[in-house]
Parts: structure tokens; C-alpha cells; sequence
């Protein structure tokens, strides 16, 4: 084993992981808060990958990169929050109080229309981003090169921030206290005056602006996507979410951090072609044995 | 409320949604990427988010005009009913199979006769109809009964075309030995799949069979000296007593169908054989499924679905009722799958996306939940709607997409709701009017 080609998958993976933990949040969070897979935040990332390049294309070369990026940053993470708040009004608002299968069924409907409608009004080809930010560093490590490019620190460190915003608003200011509340007790919270329905709102569209700043970022690091991404890392980013414990924030970042780190070390010394295989697989061993994860409370179940 | 308080909502309710409509689903109807530019206008976005805030001011008159009128039936409608026909003893058997039956059996007629009319086009969209009734049947044991939600049901279904085609290459089953073999060999997978999920229900259950089926697809897809990865794999056409379809007997000696019977050459016998074998086994499906759901069996699904904990507590082995309701159910997707793949001639795994599984679960979703003649319906609407509406291919997925959210809202049992004959009390007393 090559000392530098483990290195370098594991600077890939920590890459990956972390785009995996800001999508994830998304997840963990709608279902602590209301016991739900929001099926269709895979495809909110989709969507703010589309907006973040045609944001990047309507400023052109007129700007210089880092006015460009963060006016992307701004509009895109904005625009895909408004997307999040919209679809829980349309889709999830009004099952509210219906059975369990109901909502899920409403989230793989919306699924099916974020991906057709962009399909329809962009095209099922695949699309490109310009590079924005060129150039990386490099070391050399046992007699081979590890790389790791601009955009890629960008994405551990903003990703790290993000969460760490995020967490530091749950634990600290009174909107998060109001979210932990209506976590742990929707009724109990209600009676005390707090407006459960807005929090529910508040909390997609926080879990959407985070898969949009991941949507962002992994735009500019990869440079291409197409309508479909949405659903294989949006299925990955639940991994990461289960495997962390469901409902918990730093476990949703941990959780996309091992699956990174293990899905990129598989595609590098096992066999590539089987990656999704292994991070399916893990998901469904981990269901099956942990279900509820490293860092989740076990569900006890109530008649 | 005052008329000027209810033109002032509607004005809000229009605005809000032209606004958010035109932040979110504006930009990408506006500008189209091409390459590293864009082309397009903003007159675009507005378009699109004004024909949706006339929508919704359509559709918020609409509801506020139905509950009106429900507030006056209620006001006046209730007491008329009650009492006016006396029936001997105290109970009363509620029926709502009369009117099932009849549909069923207009159907069956016009399945029938249909071919007769269409010729080879129809033939084939028939043909594609009846593997979705069967898909669809077999999703409603799984989802609509039991109510456990399977996003994977797509691999059964992979894998009786797949047993099909590789059966056929590796081991020499005829397409008539492949259809208890595919329905076995599903069945099988069916019952090692739910072992594992046997404590999970809703959410976790859906991922668990969400991933299990991509799992199966990208084994197919990947496998390249065993399935033929994704150039796919050639099925062989089916035959009727040793009889081919074919131009020419491919075995030696062997007779063809034309031949046998003297007459000419057409591919459309193939079709026709497909369509006739597709109708008889999409019937015994229908009877057996529509006994199974009267049987003990079929109840403990049904029960297992309302309330699991306390079917277990009333001596319901959970075990067993969940494996035969998976087993069941997928043994009809193998059986669907090699009918699938006799009726293409090849197979490859983009057939069995993940989009099929929502396809699938779609028809169960938008015919009824548990109802037999909802789910054969929606299925047969579902395929046949598609070949009419050519025009409108590209915005199937979006219109299936909709249906599936507005359904959830409005109707969330289904358009033809799934509904127990039961024993219902008979009102006692005699109201005062009559």
C-alpha cells in the first residue's frame, strides 16, 4: 500500500465527508423535529447546484472570482432557503396530522418534480461550471504527490464553520432552544407559547441553506452535475445522518465524515465501480444492527 | 366572513404565492445554461409564477365553494336518511363488492375483446398495462395491506426478468419453467430481505428497501461477465408447447408456431400469445389476491397495518404475516419481470431505476391504498394515459410527481378507496319525521 495514495484518499474522503455532513443536517434535523425523511433534500442540493451555476454565468467574467463566489454564496444559499420553506408549506404542512406513510409519499412526489422540472427547463444534459478558483497545494509524501486544491480546503473549512454556526445556534440562542423544544415535545412546546409550525418551517429552511452552501461547494469542486445527482447523495448524506444517529448535529457531521472516509478508502483500494454498493450496504447494516447510530437516542416504541 | 375579507385573502394568498414562486422555481424557468452562459429572460419566471398564483386563487375559490356547500348538507341532509328503510334485525352487512364485481368482469370483457381491434400497437401497450396491474397488485400487498413501505420493489421485479434471461443462457429454463422459478426465487429474496426488517416499520423500513433495490441495480449493473452490466442481456422469446414465434425454428428440428397451424408469418402472434398468457395469469392474480385479502391471512395484514403492537399482543405472529405479505408480493414482481422480459426480447438494469419503484408505488398510492380495482385502474390509467399524450411525454414525470403530492392532500385513501364490507349497527329507533 502507497503511502501517498492513502493520504490522498484520505484528504478526498475528509473532502467528501464534509459536504456529506452540511446535507445531512437537513436530514437529521426535519427528522428529529418531525419524525420524517424529507425525501426531497437530495434534490434541494440538486437545485442549488443549477442556481449556483447559473448565478456564476449570469456575473460572467465581469467580476473577479471572490466577488463572483461570494454573491454566489449569498444569492444560492437565500434562494435554495426560500425553496426549503416553500415545499414544507406545499407538500408537508398540510399532512401534518395525517398517517405516517403520507408525508413520505408527498416528499418522493416533490422528489419527482424538482428533478422533471429541471429536466424540462435545463435540459437532462450534463452541465459545467468554469473553474473559479485554480491552484491547490501539494506535498510530496514516499515518493508520490498529494494534492488538494483551493476549492477543497474551501470546503473543510466552510463546511466546519457552517456546522459550527449552526450548532452553536441550537445550543445557545432562544430560536434554537425553541427548536430543541419542539424536538423533544411538539405538544408540551405548544402549550408553553411556542409557535410550533414556524420552527417546523425554520428547520427546513435551515436544512436547506446548509445543502445549499454544500451545493455550492461541491459545484465549484467538481465543475459538473446533472438532474440527477440529487438522489444518490442524497441517499449518501442519509447514510451519513444514520450512521451519526438520527436527530443529532455534531452526528450528522461525524457520520458524513466516516462515510466519506470509508467510501473514498473503499474506491481506492477495493474496487471503485463498487462504491455505491458499499455505502448502500452500510446503510442498511447499520439500520438493521444501530439504528439508532454513534451518537442518537434509541427509539422506544409507544402504543 | 365578509365578501371584501375574502377578496382581500385571495389578493394575499396570490401574492405570496406569485412571490415565492417567483424566488424559487423563477431563475431556473428563466435562464437557460448553455455551456458557461445563459440564455433566456426574466419574462420567463413571470409566466410561470403568474399562471401559479391564478392557480391557487382558482383553487382556494374552489375549496371555500366545497365547504360552503358541506356546511348545507350537513344542515339539512342528516335526518332524512336515518330510518326510512326497515330492515329485519339489528345489524346490517354493509356490501361494496356488487358494484366491484361488475367493473371487474366489464373489464375482463373489454381485455378480452380489445385485441381484436388494436392490433400490434395495442397489443404492446396492453401488454404493458397488464405487467404494471401485475407490478402494481403485487406492491399493494406489500404497501397497501401489510403497510409496510417498500421503495425497492423494483428489484423483484429485476430479478424475474433477470431469472428469466439468465435462466434461459445458464441452466435451459423455457419461459414456461421460468415464471415458478422467477416467482420462487423472488419470493425467496422477498423473505431474506424482510427477515432483517422484520422490527422496522415507516421511515427506516422505506430506506432499508430503498437501498436494498439500488444495491440489486448496481450489482446488475456492475457484474459485467455474469448479467452483462449495462449492455444488457438478450432474453429469449417465449414458446407454446415446444412451438417457436420465430421466422424459423432456432432448435433443430423444431417446429414453429406458423408452421404448426399452416398459416402465415406476423411477429404479432408473438405478441398475442404474450397478451393472452399476460391476461390469464393478471386474472388468477386478481382472484387470488382478492381471496387472500378475505382470508385470516389477508386480515392479519390488514390488522398488522393499523396497529402492529397490538396485533402482536392479540397473538398475530408478526413474523410470518410480514414474510408472506413481502414473499407474496414479490413473487407476483418476478412473475411480472419474466413477462417483462419475454415481451422485450432484452433487458438491461436502466429498466429497474429507482424511478420504476416510484412508478409502482405511484399506482398503488393514486388508485388506493389496499384496493384491488383502485390499483388495477391507476395502473392501466397510469400506462395507457402516457400513450395518448404523446405531445406531452417530457412532463409525465412532473404530472406523476403532482398527482402524488395533491393526492396525499386531497385524498390521501386513494380514488377508489379501499373499504371492508362490514356489520354495522342498524339505528334502533325510528326518527320522529317519518
Amino acid at each position: 500500500m502507497d503511502s501517498h495514495i492513502l493520504i490522498q484518499q484520505l484528504a478526498n474522503g475528509l473532502v467528501l465527508g464534509s459536504t456529506y455532513g452540511l446535507i445531512a443536517v437537513g436530514y437529521t434535523m426535519v427528522y428529529g423535529i418531525i419524525g420524517m425523511i424529507n425525501f426531497a433534500h437530495g434534490d434541494i442540493y440538486m437545485v442549488s447546484a443549477y442556481l449556483t451555476a447559473l448565478v456564476l454565468a449570469l456575473l460572467g467574467a465581469s467580476v473577479s472570482p471572490v466577488v463572483a463566489l461570494i454573491v454566489a454564496f449569498v444569492l444560492v444559499v437565500g434562494l435554495t432557503a426560500v425553496f426549503g420553506f416553500s415545499i414544507e408549506r406545499i407538500a408537508y404542512k398540510p399532512l401534518r396530522k395525517s398517517p405516517r406513510l403520507a408525508p413520505l409519499i408527498s416528499a418522493i412526489g416533490v422528489s419527482l418534480i424538482l428533478q422533471n422540472y429541471v429536466q424540462i427547463t435545463q435540459g437532462a444534459r450534463n452541465q459545467a461550471v468554469p473553474t473559479l478558483i485554480p491552484g491547490g497545494l501539494e506535498w510530496n509524501v514516499g515518493g508520490g504527490v498529494v494534492g488538494i486544491t483551493w476549492v477543497q480546503v474551501m470546503i473543510i473549512i466552510v463546511s466546519q464553520l457552517a456546522m459550527g454556526a449552526l450548532t452553536w445556534m441550537i445550543s445557545r440562542t432562544a430560536l434554537g432552544r425553541a427548536c430543541r423544544a419542539t424536538e423533544q415535545d411538539p405538544k408540551m412546546a405548544a402549550i408553553l407559547g411556542i409557535n410550533t409550525d414556524r420552527i417546523i418551517a425554520i428547520v427546513f429552511t435551515l436544512g436547506a441553506a446548509m445543502a445549499a452552501v454544500a451545493g455550492v461547494l461541491v459545484t465549484l469542486n467538481y465543475g459538473s452535475f446533472d438532474f440527477s445527482i440529487g438522489f444518490v447523495t442524497g441517499i449518501k448524506a442519509f447514510t451519513a445522518a444514520v450512521l451519526g444517529g438520527i436527530g443529532s448535529l455534531p452526528g450528522a457531521m461525524i457520520g458524513g465524515l466516516l462515510l466519506g472516509l470509508s467510501e473514498s478508502l473503499f474506491s481506492g483500494f477495493v474496487n471503485s465501480d463498487y462504491k455505491d454498493v458499499f455505502a448502500f450496504s452500510l446503510l442498511v447494516l447499520v439500520l438493521i444492527f444501530k439504528p439508532s447510530g454513534l451518537l442518537g437516542r434509541p427509539q422506544v416504541e409507544k402504543v | 366572513m365578509s365578501s371584501r375579507n375574502q377578496l382581500m385573502d385571495y389578493i394575499k394568498q396570490g401574492l405570496t404565492t406569485f412571490f415565492l414562486s417567483f424566488i424559487t422555481l423563477g431563475p431556473l424557468a428563466a435562464w437557460q445554461l448553455q455551456g458557461y452562459e445563459v440564455s433566456g429572460s426574466i419574462l420567463r419566471a413571470f409566466r410561470v409564477s403568474l399562471a401559479l398564483a391564478v392557480l391557487r386563487v382558482i383553487i382556494m375559490g374552489i375549496n371555500s365553494r366545497r365547504q360552503n356547500n358541506k356546511r348545507e348538507v350537513k344542515g339539512l341532509g342528516l335526518h332524512s336518511k336515518v330510518g326510512s328503510r326497515s330492515l329485519s334485525g339489528i345489524f346490517q352487512w354493509e356490501n361494496h363488492n356488487q358494484g366491484t364485481k361488475l367493473l371487474l368482469s366489464a373489464a375482463l370483457f373489454v381485455a378480452v375483446i380489445a385485441p381484436m381491434f388494436g392490433g400490434n400497437y395495442a397489443l404492446t401497450v396492453g401488454i404493458t398495462a397488464f405487467i404494471y396491474v401485475l407490478l402494481g397488485l403485487g406492491l399493494n400487498i406489500v404497501v397497501g395491506l401489510a403497510g409496510l413501505l417498500d421503495l425497492g420493489f423494483v428489484a423483484f421485479y429485476a430479478v424475474g426478468a433477470y431469472s428469466y434471461a439468465l435462466g434461459a443462457e445458464h441452466l435451459g429454463i423455457g419461459f414456461w419453467g421460468a415464471i415458478p422459478f422467477a416467482a420462487g426465487l423472488a419470493a425467496f429474496l422477498g423473505c431474506l430481505l424482510a427477515f432483517p426488517v422484520l422490527r422496522m416499520h415507516g421511515d427506516y423500513l422505506a430506506i432499508v428497501t430503498l437501498g436494498f433495490g439500488e444495491i440489486i441495480r448496481l450489482i446488475l449493473n456492475n457484474w459485467l461477465e455474469f448479467t452483462g452490466g449495462p449492455n444488457g442481456i438478450k432474453a429469449p422469446y417465449p414458446s407454446l408447447f415446444g412451438l417457436e414465434f420465430t421466422r424459423s425454428a432456432r432448435i433443430e428440428d423444431g417446429t414453429t408456431f406458423h408452421e404448426f397451424l399452416g398459416i402465415e408469418y406476423s411477429s404479432d402472434y408473438r405478441y398475442m400469445f404474450i397478451y393472452a398468457t399476460l391476461l390469464l395469469v393478471v386474472a388468477c392474480t386478481i382472484f387470488a389476491v382478492s381471496k387472500l385479502k378475505n382470508m385470516s391471512i389477508g386480515r392479519a395484514w390488514e390488522a398488522l397495518r393499523e396497529d402492529e403492537i397490538a396485533c402482536r399482543s392479540l397473538g398475530i405472529n408478526h413474523v410470518t404475516v410480514k414474510l408472506s405479505a413481502f414473499a407474496m408480493g414479490a413473487s407476483i414482481a418476478g412473475v411480472a419481470g419474466v413477462f417483462f422480459a419475454a415481451y422485450q426480447g432484452f433487458i438491461n438494469p436502466t429498466s429497474f431505476s429507482f424511478f420504476e419503484s416510484a412508478l409502482i408505488l405511484a399506482i398503488v398510492v393514486l388508485g388506493g391504498l389496499g384496493s384491488i380495482p383502485g390499483v388495477i385502474m391507476a395502473a392501466i390509467v397510469l400506462t395507457v394515459l402516457p400513450e395518448l399524450l404523446r405531445q406531452f411525454a417530457e412532463y409525465r414525470i412532473l404530472i406523476f410527481g403532482i398527482s402524488m403530492v395533491v393526492m396525499m392532500i386531497w385524498k390521501p385513501r386513494g380514488m377508489m378507496a379501499n373499504v371492508r364490507g362490514r356489520l354495522k349497527v342498524k339505528p334502533i329507533r325510528q326518527s320522529a319525521k317519518t
